[in-house]
């Protein structure tokens, strides 16, 4: 069952086309029976298909979206209206595409974190790992552009906010004073910063396509890695990906349609924020600038240092420092199910990182449970680096591992006698 | 017991995530204003739908009380077919309006009645003029207002339009002991800071309803909130109906990839290919 199928096409014209261009093989052997993949993936390992399902619903839902789109400062905000309004169908394709962003961070979270959990940046996926990672920083930079186009008052304001981040770079000689201009256009947020946003934002995903096939190609090398985090290695490990993992993916897409109806249809704008719908005034700050509720961790994590360049520094790192974790974990082992320690920082993390993520949203002079608001972003963000920095190292090495199974098979024949 | 603990971190992290931004919802409640009450409007819950009348009665307070001073530049006409008025209605609304935006032969400037195809023409010709007849106040624009005023949180959401109805009553002559009052702001229980530049808009029998309805302070304030409500979301109707059909068609749909997917793992799963002998 494990040895991998080559496509050989029966059908005279399709052997002829495939003679020449064997496109047809190579879809067979990366999403078909040509495919294998380790026969206990939980449902879990979902989640790399819904985001790939994700980034074609808004990669197809903002073309239309642009056929109606107007990227000037005077016509945005109304134009986004006469798509909701005017165009067939308008506000169904609106309401997929901005709430499609947030489905899309919702997905991407969890594909993260279960790599994290199953161990799946350690060798040999570390290049897997980084185009990952790129993905997410290239889904950031296009989500932030997305939810500047509308032009409502958070998007001017947090247009205004995020770009004047890069004012802590002005140290640097001879570049330092102009990022912050180039980056808008002009002196302040205004027409060139929309129409580059708007031309940046149509182009990213597009790169983004690039970046995940490469991210397809490094995991077709190794293979998917597994909630036993032990390597296939034996004749009955692994099962074609067709049609054992079509049938589960189609399954749980289905799940997740519903899940995502349900925001598009019932409640399109609970994601959103209520002063979107006022045009943007430059003349009129918002009572909160908050940035959409996916930067909201990173965003706590920027204020947390009273020096802006400090902040920036450790809101770039707190991402960046992904990229070493598969040398700060120096577990032999991939999977957390045999690392209890590591389980259990490892819940703790993600409780903290939605703890930052409410702290995001908040003033930070605000009181809670006594103390200022501030005070309990620094101590999250302290174990948020804690955790890559101390715990993730210290952990890894020391801790007492639980027996692993020897094969996939005789894990699966081992659970099935329990029953 | 390995699937029992997974499932057990799980639940807590939902768990924590659900108190956390269970808070956030509340934070609304600042110093000295009050939470607008629930009206009921036929437009909420997953089977929601335009109160018709009401949203008729609502155009009638739009266009002669607010349309004064509040613009609604996003609505033309050409929509009240959808809130139930005939084509002929249509043209005899918009035609009680005058637009100057067109020439004659001689490049004169004409004046010319409203087509179903204008827009709500706004009460002053810039922010400047709207502010100089309002106290230097701006009245906002309604076609998104309600939109604009709705807070939504997990367990407890305030809609736009229990705002509106809130703000129309929540007017008080006198302010409470101990508030101070800017010149020419009057006190409101719901507006941001109590000072509102609005004087009180609506009150009994403000028009006399086409319908016999009696308009009553609340009435209006209910019918005009609805009716801006439709303004911010016209698709709405439309929007969960279609939501309804998807979502049958989903779960029956799901149910039956549910069974092929076990279907197809009935084997696999249990390990009944796998030879012990081999491993």
């Amino acid at each position: 069952m494990a040895s991998e199928k080559k496509f050989e096409p029966t059908n005279p014209t399709l052997k002829w086309v495939e003679d020449r261009l064997p496109i047809m093989g190579l879809i067979y052997s990366s999403l078909g029976a040509g495919y294998s993949a380790p026969r206990n993936l939980n449902y879990w390992w979902n989640f790399g298909v819904l985001a790939g399902f994700m980034m074609m619903v808004q990669i197809i839902t903002g073309i239309v979206l642009a056929m109606h789109y107007v990227p000037n400062i005077e016509l945005a905000f109304d134009s986004v209206q006469h798509i909701r309004r005017d165009v067939n169908y308008g506000w169904l394709i609106q309401a997929i595409h901005a709430n499609g962003a947030s489905m899309f961070f919702i997905v991407v979270y969890v594909h993260i974190l279960r790599g994290f959990y199953f161990g799946s940046y350690k060798s040999p996926r570390e290049i897997l790992w980084f185009l990952g990672i790129i993905i997410y920083l290239i889904m950031m930079a296009t989500g932030f552009m997305g939810y500047v186009l509308p032009w409502g008052q958070m998007s001017f304001w947090g247009a205004k906010v995020i770009t004047s981040l890069f004012s802590a770079f002005d140290f640097i000689p001879f570049i330092g004073g102009g990022i912050v201009e180039w980056l808008r256009g002009g002196f302040s947020v205004g027409q060139p910063t929309l129409n580059r946003f708007y031309s940046l934002h149509y182009l990213l995903p597009f790169v983004l396509v690039g970046v995940v096939i490469l991210h397809v190609w490094a995991l077709h090398i190794p293979g998917s890695t597994n909630p036993l985090g032990i390597d296939a290695k034996g004749p009955y490990d692994k099962i074609p990906f067709h049609p054992y993992y079509t049938a589960k993916d189609a399954f749980g897409l289905g799940v997740f349609i519903i899940f995502f109806a349900g925001f598009v249809f019932y409640m399109p704008d609970f994601l959103g924020h209520p002063d979107n719908y006022i045009k943007a005034n430059p003349l009129v700050t918002p009572e909160h600038i908050v940035p959409e509720w996916y930067y909201l961790p990173f965003y706590a994590i920027l204020r947390v240092i009273p020096d802006k360049l400090m902040g920036v520094v450790a809101m770039f790192s707190s991402i960046l420092i992904l990229f070493a974790m598969p040398w700060l974990d120096g577990a032999r082992i991939r999977s957390m199910q045999f690392r209890p320690l590591s389980k259990f920082f490892f819940w703790i993390f993600v409780v903290n990182g939605l703890f930052l993520g409410f702290l995001g949203q908040k003033p930070t002079t605000d009181i809670m449970m006594g103390v200022e608001a501030l005070l309990l972003a620094q101590l999250s963000t302290a174990y948020y680096f804690g955790y890559f920095i101390v715990i993730m190292p210290l952990v890894s090495r020391m801790e007492t591992t639980k027996p692993v199974p020897t094969s996939i098979a005789a894990a699966v024949l081992d659970a099935n006698k329990k029953g | 017991m390995m699937k029992y603990i997974k499932i057990k971190g799980l639940m807590a992290t939902i768990a924590s995530a659900t108190i956390l931004f269970s808070g956030a919802s509340v934070n609304a409640a600042e110093e000295g204003m009050m939470h607008p009450e629930s009206n009921g409007f036929t437009s909420t819950g997953i089977f929601g739908k335009f109160d018709i009348p009401s949203l008729q009665r609502g155009l009638q307070v739009y266009i002669e009380v607010c349309s004064a001073c509040h613009s609604m530049d996003l609505v033309a006409f050409r929509s009240l077919e959808d809130i139930g008025y005939n084509i002929d209605e249509v043209k005899a609304i918009a035609a009680e309006y005058d637009y100057e935006d067109t020439f004659d032969d001689d490049g004169e400037l004409i004046t010319r009645s409203g087509i179903p195809a204008d827009y709500f023409p706004a009460p002053f010709a810039n922010e400047k003029a709207a502010r100089a007849s309002n106290g230097g106040a701006m009245p906002p624009d309604f076609s998104t207002l309600i939109k604009a005023r709705e807070h939504l949180g997990f367990f407890s959401s305030t809609y736009g339009e229990d705002y509106v109805v809130a703000l129309m009553v929540g007017y008080e002559e006198d302010a409470p002991e101990g508030v101070e009052m800017n010149e020419g702001l009057y006190f409101n229980h719901y507006f941001a800071g109590n000072q509102i530049a609005m004087a009180p808009p609506l009150f009994d029998d403000i028009v006399e309803y086409a319908d016999g309805t009696p308009a009553t302070l609340h009435q209006t304030a209910y019918d005009v909130a609805n009716f801006m409500a439709w303004a911010s979301d016209p698709t709405m109707q439309e929007r969960k109906e279609m939501g309804l059909k998807v979502m049958l068609f989903m779960f029956v749909f799901v149910i039956l990839l549910y069974f092929t997917n076990k279907r197809v793992w009935r084997k696999v799963k249990k390990g009944e290919d796998i030879d012990p002998s081999k491993l």
